[in-house]
Formats: structure tokens, C-alpha cells, sequence
């Protein structure tokens, strides 16, 4: 992938922005960085946004990128916004499980229950 | 590392810098290794995971204010009942139990703190020895159900 190409892939309908990853494997610290401020910029100006993250993709994460997810989810509750994740694969979901962050995201198993669950 | 009992061309030391490439090549050689010695796709994952995070720990908090080409030194051995890895950096080391435990209510919002939670989540030995600048994991290969063929 050239230098500076986007990680994601965005799409919006209606009122809500829909992330998919580029990449299989989230593990670059260069790529997770980049990946946060991405997001950062769909959500930015915003108010009240409406994010659904699709996992579909991919294989591996590391922790950093799960903090990344913890940087984006606490921007998007100062903005009253509300996340969604989606089509974790079962074992990056055990990762979200011992870290308890199982506990802190709205994880969905399909992109359509994540949809259907925004308020 | 400890010595095997059973001795497998599977082993390795290895200087990398910091650098994807460089890391990805040490990871395929590991992965290889324990894919010739039929090791599953979930160890493939634990062992991998184990490795990224300590690997991070190591060029982001050891090597500090190092420069930027500092190697961390990695070596590997796969066996038949199990995986040693170890890695080294050149950094003044840590004490892991300075590290806040990142599943407490208090903590769950902090972005950082997780690396050292999964590495012994997925690992059945972590060991941080010397100054506390390397860390020597081992995991486990799960024993076979007693009726399995």
C-alpha cells in the first residue's frame, strides 16, 4: 500500500458513518496511529455522531489499537455520539473479553444488529 | 531459555530493529516453526500476539530516549509440547507490578496498560528477569482430551 493511502474504507448512509479496516492485521503502531486519526477526523465535526466500526476484516489487533478504540470511543462520548462494533472474529473478541472491554463497547454481531441498535 | 529436551532446528536469535518488515520476518520464521510442528491456528494467535505486544513494550518503554535504531534481541525455540520466547531490550527495564491493572473500573477508559494483560492471558509462563529489560514467555501446547485417538 502506498505511503499516505487511507486504512479505511468509509461509507456513509444517512446519518451514519460506516468504517471498514484496509488492513487484515492492526499491528503497525505507524498504521494504528494513523487509523486513530482517520476516525478522529469522520467524527470531529460532528455533533451527536453516529459510528459503526466493521471488524469483517480482520485477523489480528495488538493492544495499542485497542487503545486507539478507547481513545475514539471516549471522543465520541464527549460528542454524545454513539459507536458501534461489528463482525468480530471470535478470537479478536476473546482479546475484548480479557480485557473486559467487552464491557465498555456495544459489540454486535452483524453489521444489521449493529444498524438496528442505534437510537 | 530453558534447554529442550527435545532439540528442533525451530530455534532462533535475532536482532531487529524497529522496523514492520524486519518484525514480520522474525514472526513468519516463528509461525513456521510452529506450523511444521502442527501447532494450531489458535497458538499461532496467542504465540503472535504474545510476541507484537512484547516486542512493543520493548521499542516504545525500553528503549526510550535510545536511538532509534536500537535492536531488541528475540529468540525462539518451538518443541513438540511447547514454545520459549524470549525478548530483550537494551532499556533500564520496568517492574511489571508498577503496571496498573487496566480491567479495574478506574482504569478501563485509559488507552494504554493492556500488552502485559494479554501476554499472560495467552502465555503459560511470563518472566520479566535481569533489570526487567527482558521477558521470557513460554506457552504451553493444550494436552489432548484423555479419549482422544
Amino acid at each position: 500500500m502506498p505511503a499516505g493511502a487511507s486504512r479505511l474504507r468509509v461509507r456513509q448512509e444517512k446519518d451514519i458513518t460506516q468504517v471498514e479496516f484496509v488492513d487484515r492485521n492492526i499491528l503497525d503502531e505507524a498504521n494504528i496511529q494513523q487509523i486513530g486519526e482517520e476516525i478522529t477526523g469522520l467524527i470531529d465535526t460532528a455533533s451527536n455522531p453516529r459510528l459503526l466500526i466493521n471488524f469483517a476484516n480482520v485477523d489480528h489487533l495488538s493492544s495499542a489499537a485497542l487503545g486507539t478504540l478507547i481513545t475514539i470511543n471516549n471522543k465520541m462520548k464527549a460528542r454524545k455520539g454513539q459507536l458501534r462494533l461489528a463482525n468480530i472474529d471470535p478470537q479478536i473478541y476473546e482479546v475484548f473479553k480479557i480485557t473486559k472491554l467487552d464491557k465498555l463497547f456495544s459489540i454486535h454481531q452483524s453489521t444489521e444488529a449493529a444498524l438496528a441498535s442505534f437510537t | 531459555m530453558q534447554p529442550s529436551s527435545k532439540p528442533s532446528p525451530d530455534s532462533a536469535v535475532l536482532l531487529i530493529p524497529n522496523d514492520r518488515e524486519d518484525i514480520e520476518r522474525a514472526e513468519e520464521m516463528l509461525l513456521e516453526g510452529m506450523g511444521r510442528h502442527g501447532y494450531p491456528d489458535a497458538a499461532r494467535f496467542a504465540v503472535r500476539l504474545a510476541l507484537e505486544e512484547s516486542l512493543v513494550n520493548a521499542f516504545r518503554h525500553g528503549h526510550k530516549g535510545l536511538p532509534a535504531d536500537t535492536p531488541v534481541k528475540v529468540e525462539f525455540a518451538v518443541m513438540e509440547d511447547r514454545v520459549d520466547l524470549a525478548v530483550e531490550d537494551q532499556g533500564a527495564g520496568f517492574k511489571p507490578e508498577d503496571v496498573p491493572d487496566p480491567t479495574l473500573d478506574e482504569n478501563i477508559e485509559r488507552p494504554t496498560g493492556r500488552g502485559l494483560l494479554l501476554m499472560r492471558a495467552y502465555m503459560a509462563r511470563v518472566e520479566y528477569v535481569g533489570r526487567g529489560n527482558r521477558v521470557e514467555m513460554t506457552y504451553k501446547r493444550p494436552e489432548k482430551p484423555a479419549d482422544a485417538v
